[in-house]
């Protein structure tokens, strides 16, 4: 990594006012643990960033520090020009919080849950309008407790949206959806999208982030190991094609190359035929991320799990 | 799910909604207001709360009534006049269901927001915590005055007992109400930061509010118990809230079975008062959304 380079995730040539999260040395310890060791990131206004990392990698505490729920050990957060540790409640009307456990259990009919939230903002959305967007319109007069766990979610993501937030908190937001649901969440994240929400998502779901992610992150022990957009990350040579075939005593073989073609067309000389076991492939974002946390020598932390 | 465009009409892309800074944020007091609503119907909507903690004193006022009605009347002395066994513990059923209303069911529902995420999930929200108190304070002090008038409806009707016609008596049941339902809800809400976790707040409020009901002369009846006992009893507030409510409910001649044969009012406003700044600080001293450095 070319070391005269701004530090990794950091915009710089926008200015403050179209930076909505700011993260410089970004530090939580737990006794001697060090959940986040050392983060620099900034999100800028409109952008939807995808945070990946394993278990364990600093990822929630990073995102609850975001949300205020957390205090930092060391370095400088600023959400929305704010400090979140000192966020008042006019900031908090300005974002909006998907939490990664949906634990729902009120005894509040949809609809009722809905309304009564949009009383606590200045400039609420519809709540018959997010309900439909959230897909919900059968059940608005189902108590939520009564809901299928992919309902409840859905429920968490209409209580998300329903103060019309700058910026929306998306903690594993389709954790428990069928792959229809999860396209129509991705629908309604769009449109978010187009109004101009600026979203933080994490998620475990690489075609999630891909689909969605203006950029992503990814977080191994603590560490922001690799910041770019989607189709960058990793770098150019995680994404160089691989070349597997058989030799004729049956060895198996693995050439990494620019020109795959080329190469097989010297095998298929070489043999005088087709090569036994042939593939060519092409990594997915999911190969060059576990590649990625592979090198970063992920020890998944669980004890920081244990501890929140 | 549709997409949100059908939110806002038409949407064009990268043009954020600012117009948040023209608009207020809805003031502390009309969101506790609409919390009030809100945490009525919810209460009303969850069996247990209601059946321990709405309908209890009156099921124990029947099962008194009843299972004594042969026992005769409760006299002060040989000779003076002497009123039915329910008419002597409705004043103690009276304070039972501020204390269950307040301490109880605030204690334990507290104690569950805080552990099933509801409370993490307000505290992400612009909801001030004023309001939330309010909300809270408000529904006990709605269900209180239903459970109130549900106990002297039945007390009136079902069972026969006579209440007071004095306009003084009234005012007083008025203030030793309001006085002893807001210190419970206070005391609620303080309580509430003890139990661990949702699953324990019952095992740990339910014995303390059951002790204090039998030595604060609920159940039993005060002056027979031990003077030990009464001094331990007039320590907490249960004792001075049932004292208010018979000094409102018996025959004036019974107050020479009070501690010192006097209804004692200042004595009952001074301890409740007391009660109520502890609940109040402690309160405002312990309450998170949720416990942040975790």
């Amino acid at each position: 990594m070319d070391i005269t380079a701004p530090t990794p995730g950091t915009l710089p040539n926008i200015g403050d006012a179209e930076i909505a999260v700011r993260i410089r040395g970004l530090r939580k310890d737990y006794g001697s643990l060090a959940a986040v060791d050392g983060i620099d990131l900034d999100i800028a206004r409109g952008e939807t960033f995808a945070l990946l990392g394993p278990n364990g990698a600093g990822k929630s505490t990073t995102v609850e520090i975001l949300e205020g729920y957390r205090l930092r050990s060391g370095g400088e957060v600023g959400v929305l020009g704010v400090d979140p540790a000192h966020g008042s409640l006019d900031w908090k009307a300005r974002i909006g919080i998907v939490l990664q456990s949906s634990t729902e259990s009120g005894t509040a009919t949809v609809r009722e849950q809905l309304a009564h939230f949009a009383g606590f903002y200045p400039d609420p959305r519809d709540v018959d309008e997010v309900i439909a967007a959230v897909g919900l319109e059968a059940k608005a007069r189902t108590r939520v407790s009564k809901l299928s766990g992919g309902q409840r979610r859905r429920v968490d993501v209409a209580l998300g949206i329903i103060g019309r937030p700058e910026l929306l908190f998306l903690d594993e937001p389709t954790t428990g959806f069928d792959p229809e649901a999860r396209r129509e969440f991705w629908d309604l994240i769009r449109s978010l999208k187009a109004e101009g929400t600026t979203i933080l998502l994490t998620t475990h779901y690489l075609d999630e982030a891909a689909q969605l992610g203006d950029r992503a992150g990814v977080i191994v022990g603590g560490r922001l190991i690799d910041v770019g957009r989607i189709d960058e990350l990793g770098g150019a040579e995680a994404r160089v094609p691989i070349v597997r075939w058989r030799e004729a005593d049956g060895t198996p073989r693995e050439t990494r190359t620019e020109r795959p073609a080329e190469l097989v067309a010297s095998l298929v000389a070489r043999f005088g035929g087709e090569p036994a076991g042939l593939e060519v492939i092409r990594p997915s974002l999911e190969d060059i991320y576990l590649q990625l946390v592979h090198t970063a020598g992920a020890v998944a932390h669980d004890d920081e799990e244990a501890l929140a | 799910m549709s997409t949100i465009d059908t939110i806002t009409g038409n949407a064009p892309a990268a043009a954020p909604r600012r117009a948040r800074a023209d608009r207020a944020r809805p003031g502390r007091l009309r969101v506790g207001l609409s919390r009030i609503g809100y945490e009525t119907r919810s209460y009303f909507r969850s069996p247990d709360a209601v059946f321990f903690t709405f309908l209890f004193p009156v099921i124990m006022l029947g099962i008194f009534t009843a299972a004594f009605s042969s026992a005769g009347d409760i006299q002060v002395g040989p000779g003076t006049e002497g009123i039915s066994v329910g008419a002597y513990y409705l004043p103690g059923m009276l304070a039972a269901g501020m204390l269950l209303s307040g301490v109880q069911n605030l204690a334990v529902d507290i104690a569950g927001e805080k552990s099933d995420g509801t409370l993490k999930r307000l505290g992400g929200t612009p909801l001030s915590p004023v309001s939330y108190f309010i909300g809270k304070i408000g529904q006990v002090f709605v269900t209180g005055v239903l459970q109130a008038a549900l106990l002297l409806l039945v007390a009136a009707t079902l069972l026969g007992i006579a209440l007071p016609t004095t306009p003084e008596a009234w005012l007083t049941f008025a203030w030793v109400f309001v006085l002893g339902i807001t210190t419970s809800a206070l005391l609620g809400i303080a309580l509430s930061a003890v139990p661990r976790s949702g699953k324990s707040a019952t095992a740990v409020v339910i014995p303390i509010v059951l002790v204090l009901q039998f030595i604060s002369g609920v159940y039993l009846q005060f002056s027979q118990l031990p003077e030990w006992m009464q001094n331990i009893a007039s320590i907490f507030p249960l004792k001075w809230m049932a004292q208010g409510m018979r000094a409102v409910f018996l025959p004036d001649d019974f107050k020479v079975l009070e501690q010192h044969g006097e209804w004692d009012l200042g004595m009952v406003a001074i301890v409740l008062i007391a009660w109520l700044v502890v609940g109040l600080v402690i309160s405002r001293l312990t309450f998170r959304w949720i416990r942040r450095d975790a």
